[in-house]
């Protein structure tokens, strides 16, 4: 075996392995054959509908863990996530809005029609290059990643640290929502990005083609689970991990902290951003709503519930979230917030450590039991 | 129509005037007392005819008549109010159910109701009816109300015709209030600008010189165009006029920009001003903070109600007074569950204080939402409070800003007075400044942190109040000010009173200077970025407490 191989296999423990290739397997395996194969009435049949939920929240799962990966790891709590996430599905929907081309209701063939309403004559500068998929695959990375190097680089080498870098982190994406609100963003204001048509060539409609988003989100997810493992596990993880319980000591033993800071937080925007553009394409719009701070905050529970600090708590965190978030509002719409608000006391009150710390602590003490029962056993 | 006693004042002399003037221009000219009864009637018994152009006499001569009377007539005229009784008198009348009630025109005594077949109509077409529109506009300008003479001189001056001059010396000859004296003046200068003597032309340029409207100020410009000015001194005194009046008018716009700046950084402050206690003296994030104030409007919005059903209609405007304490208190009450119930368990975790004030704010709003429903609540401006004052030139303030400015004061001082001189006061900077030190002094600190809690939440109460007067009452009403009020507090220096006043006035002003230039959410912006630039350079706002206070 390799180094790198080895390296790769250490990621896990045989147990936690063995769970992530099981989850692979239902999520990549199951959920498509029980879509594509199973016949529409049987009861086992996956409607392309939950399907397509599935896959946004395995997105939100993404973004979960991007946030966890600062939050759990290096101890910053960002409550401007969503401007990377939004700033991902916007590269995306960019692209998405350019082939439309002429099939948009003004039929104009390279102008979106927003703009057309706008009485706009020429594509503006930052339009282009997002008729290339690459171009905006590329692009819904860098941009996330580098307005959080500029944020990260102002913020981390003036040392604001906990609830500052929370408020203003806030206001980022708040004057973030308020810039896209603006027609003359060239955004499409109000109504953001909407009405795509294909992706690829592939039909967005078709359902193999929501099937197949599905896919490469649900593959997506694993390959950022792994590198999140593969970063909290290196050396730096562990210095993010000092970071968070003692940044002075840190900086004392001659560790840069800025700098580790800096790469996980650029780092975690740039996962946040390919979360945001593999979910526009499953939801099909794109808006400044992705950017109210509120939708920020809400990321911060998903991890919260999940258990901040392991991953793995993070993604189920926000599938448990949002699977929630969508039974209630389907049930009574005035009924999710109440959950919601009291999902934020309970969990910050009683589970500090979320779900996967609930788990943990029943393991445990099931260990001591048994422990001490075979203790009393030798000694009788 | 409001009628006022003082009668025939300055007399017969201008009564000449009046007339000789009229005689000239118009063929009706305002006089200056009430004519008598049997005149006035006379005088409207020729309306009695179905040629207009005969009508249109009449009206002229009604107008030269003059007085309060003549202008309800012609008022009712114009409406088409003013009918003919079998008897061939003229009478006001107005339907009533199947009945007309009906007032003597030219006395204006009631009269017993009477039914339609009693009763024809004086027709007017629109030609008439801009006659009519003229004599009263006129006639106005000699009434007796000075509200009314002022409302007149304005409308002439907006449309000025040359015509109007002699009315305008007129009416400044016989005028006894100051204001519309200057008015008048205004007015006559206007004309007196494209008068044939280049002298008068001169004088009218620098008494214009001197009023800083922009209307006043396009006119001199127009005056400047080529081939219009033919004098020389005539076109310096315009081109020294419109300088005089451009300088003028940037400084009003400065001081317009800073009155309104801190209009908008006195509500900043009020909703920050609780914040600052909260974060700045506890530490503690409240992302519910916005819900305190929301809760305080909402408390005047039921304080309202209830003046609204139980108390006489006399002592409405009082119901702010009342709501003051009531907004304080269930806010403060609120305050203090918060903190006994979560906050208190999470003291040292400033970030899961931060998500579980979240969550609690997500079911205050969703709270209110279900009980009071998702739309605006109306708060109506009691009397005292309404209205606009002008102050100079054009800029006008609306006296409900003017209070909150002056209330937001008020509130910011006695805070500073209560934490400055009171025991709790005391107390609670023991706390702020050394924790375990305040404890071994025998200073309960848990009860203090509640008390604290609840003066926060209070104050945030008292500024929803205020806010209710100025904006909509909404669920969504704290959600709009938790980012500024964040931003204020972290601007100004965690934990510093005065910073937060700083901060708050100094973002208010220079959002309403970026204003104009940027537009107002693109001005907003521009604050935001400025804030999270300026906090790299000063991580801990203008005014950093110095010492473990405000450590993390």
């Amino acid at each position: 075996m390799g180094p790198l191989s080895s390296r790769l296999f250490a990621l896990e423990s045989r147990r936690g392995w063995t769970v992530f290739m099981g989850l692979a397997a239902v999520l990549m395996l199951v959920v498509p054959v029980l879509n594509l194969v199973v016949p529409q009435d049987a009861w086992l049949h996956v409607s392309t509908f939950w399907v397509t939920t599935l896959g946004k929240f395995l997105c939100f799962a993404m973004l979960a863990l991007a946030l966890d990966l600062i939050w759990g790891y290096a101890g910053i709590l960002s409550l401007g996530h969503g401007a990377f996430f939004g700033l991902g599905g916007y590269a995306m929907g960019m692209y998405l809005m350019r082939q439309i081309g002429e099939r948009g209701v003004y039929g104009h063939p390279e102008l979106p029609d927003f703009m057309v309403f706008l009485n706009w004559k020429e594509l503006p500068w930052y339009w282009f290059g997002f008729d290339s998929f690459a171009f905006a695959v590329l692009m819904a990375m860098l941009v996330p990643g580098s307005l959080a190097f500029v944020f990260g680089w102002l913020a981390f080498r003036s040392r604001i640290t906990g609830v500052y870098f929370s408020i203003i982190s806030q206001a980022m994406v708040f004057a973030m929502m308020l810039a896209f609100f603006r027609n003359e963003m060239g955004f499409g204001g109000n109504n953001g990005l909407t009405d795509f048509k294909d992706l690829l060539g592939f039909d967005l409609s078709a359902s193999t083609t929501k099937v197949g988003l599905y896919l490469a989100s649900a593959l997506m997810l694993g390959l950022v689970y792994l590198l999140c493992r593969y970063v909290v596990t290196s050396k730096l993880g562990r210095v993010l991990i000092a970071v968070r319980d003692a940044e002075s000591r840190v900086r004392f033993l001659g560790y840069s902290v800025t700098r580790a800071k800096l790469f996980v937080f650029t780092l975690s925007a740039m996962l946040a951003g390919i979360a945001g553009a593999l979910y526009v394409p499953q939801v099909g719009i794109i808006n400044p709503g992705e950017f109210t701070p509120a939708k920020s905050i809400e990321i911060a529970i998903w991890v919260a519930v999940g258990g901040r600090g392991t991953l793995f708590g993070a993604a189920a965190g926000a599938v448990a979230v949002n699977g929630a978030k969508s039974l209630l509002t389907g049930i009574a719409p005035e009924i999710w917030l109440f959950f919601l608000g009291a999902l934020f006391i309970l969990v910050t009150l009683l589970m500090p450590r979320g779900l996967v710390g609930v788990v943990r602590q029943w393991h445990e003490r099931r260990a001591i039991a048994k422990t001490s029962r075979s203790d009393s056993h030798a000694s009788a | 129509m409001v009628h006022l006693t003082r009668k025939g004042r300055s007399g017969g002399k201008i009564l000449g005037t009046a007339a000789l003037g009229a005689a000239l221009l118009f063929a009706a000219a305002p006089a200056a007392a009430e004519p008598s009864e049997a005149d006035l009637h006379a005088a409207l018994q020729a309306l009695d005819t179905k040629k207009f152009k005969q009508k249109a006499q009449a009206i002229e001569h009604l107008g030269a008549l003059g007085g309060p009377r003549v202008l309800e007539v012609l008022g009712a005229l114009a409406k088409g109010r003013l009918y003919v009784r079998e008897d061939g008198r003229i009478v006001i009348a107005e339907r009533a159910g199947k009945q007309y009630t009906i007032q003597d025109a030219a006395s204006g005594r009631s009269e017993p109701k009477a039914g339609k077949k009693e009763l024809k109509k004086i027709k007017v077409n629109n030609r008439l009816r801009r006659l009519i529109r003229g004599v009263a506009g006129r006639l106005a300008l000699f009434s007796d109300d000075p509200g009314q003479r002022l409302e007149a001189a304005d409308n002439l001056i907006k449309n000025p015709k040359p015509q109007a001059l002699p009315l305008f010396r007129q009416a400044r000859d016989r005028e006894t209030d100051d204001a519309v004296r200057a008015k008048l003046e205004i007015g006559i200068a206007v004309l007196e600008l494209e008068a044939d003597d280049p002298a008068l032309r001169l004088a009218a340029a620098t008494t214009l010189a001197e009023i800083s409207d922009p209307d006043i100020h396009s006119l001199l410009k127009r005056r400047l165009q080529p081939d219009i000015e033919p004098d020389p001194a005539v076109r310096d005194a315009l081109h020294s006029a419109v300088e005089t009046i451009d300088r003028k008018l940037w400084l009003f716009g400065i001081a317009e920009n800073l009155l309104f700046g801190i209009s908008l950084g006195s509500v900043l402050l009020l909703a920050a001003i609780g914040l600052a206690i909260t974060f700045g003296v506890m530490g503690v994030i409240n992302m519910a903070h916005g819900e305190m104030i929301m809760l305080g409007a909402y408390s005047t919005f039921m304080v309202q109600e209830i003046f609204r059903s139980v108390i006489p209609p006399e002592l409405f405007g009082f119901y702010l007074l009342a709501a003051l304490p009531v907004a304080f208190l269930m806010s403060a009450a609120m305050g203090v569950l918060i903190e006994r119930g979560v906050i208190r368990f999470l003291y040292g975790r400033p970030l899961e204080t931060l998500l579980a004030t979240w969550g609690i704010s997500l079911i205050l709003q969703q709270l209110v939402r279900s009980l009071f429903g998702a739309n605006n609540r109306e708060v109506a401006n009691p009397e005292w409070i309404s209205g606009a004052v002008e102050i100079a030139g054009g800029v006008t303030v609306t006296l409900n800003r003017l209070c909150i400015i002056l209330f937001c004061l008020a509130v910011v001082a006695a805070l500073a007075a209560f934490i400055r001189y009171s025991r709790f006061g005391l107390n609670m900077r023991a706390v702020t400044q050394n924790r375990s030190m305040a404890a071994s002094m025998g200073i309960r600190t848990g009860q203090v942190d509640a008390l604290t809690f609840a003066l926060g939440s209070g104050i945030a109460g008292v500024a929803g109040m205020a806010l209710s007067q100025i904006s909509n009452v909404s669920p969504n009403l704290g959600q709009n000010f938790i980012v500024d009020s964040f931003m204020v507090v972290v601007f100004g220096g965690v934990g510093s009173l005065w910073g937060t006043i700083v901060g708050a006035f100094s973002l208010g002003i220079v959002n309403k200077f970026l204003e104009p230039v940027s537009g107002a959410i693109l001005g907003k912006i521009v604050v935001l970025i400025f804030i999270i630039l300026f906090i790299q350079m000063r991580p801990r706002g203008l005014f950093a407490l110095k010492g473990r206070a405000a450590g993390d």
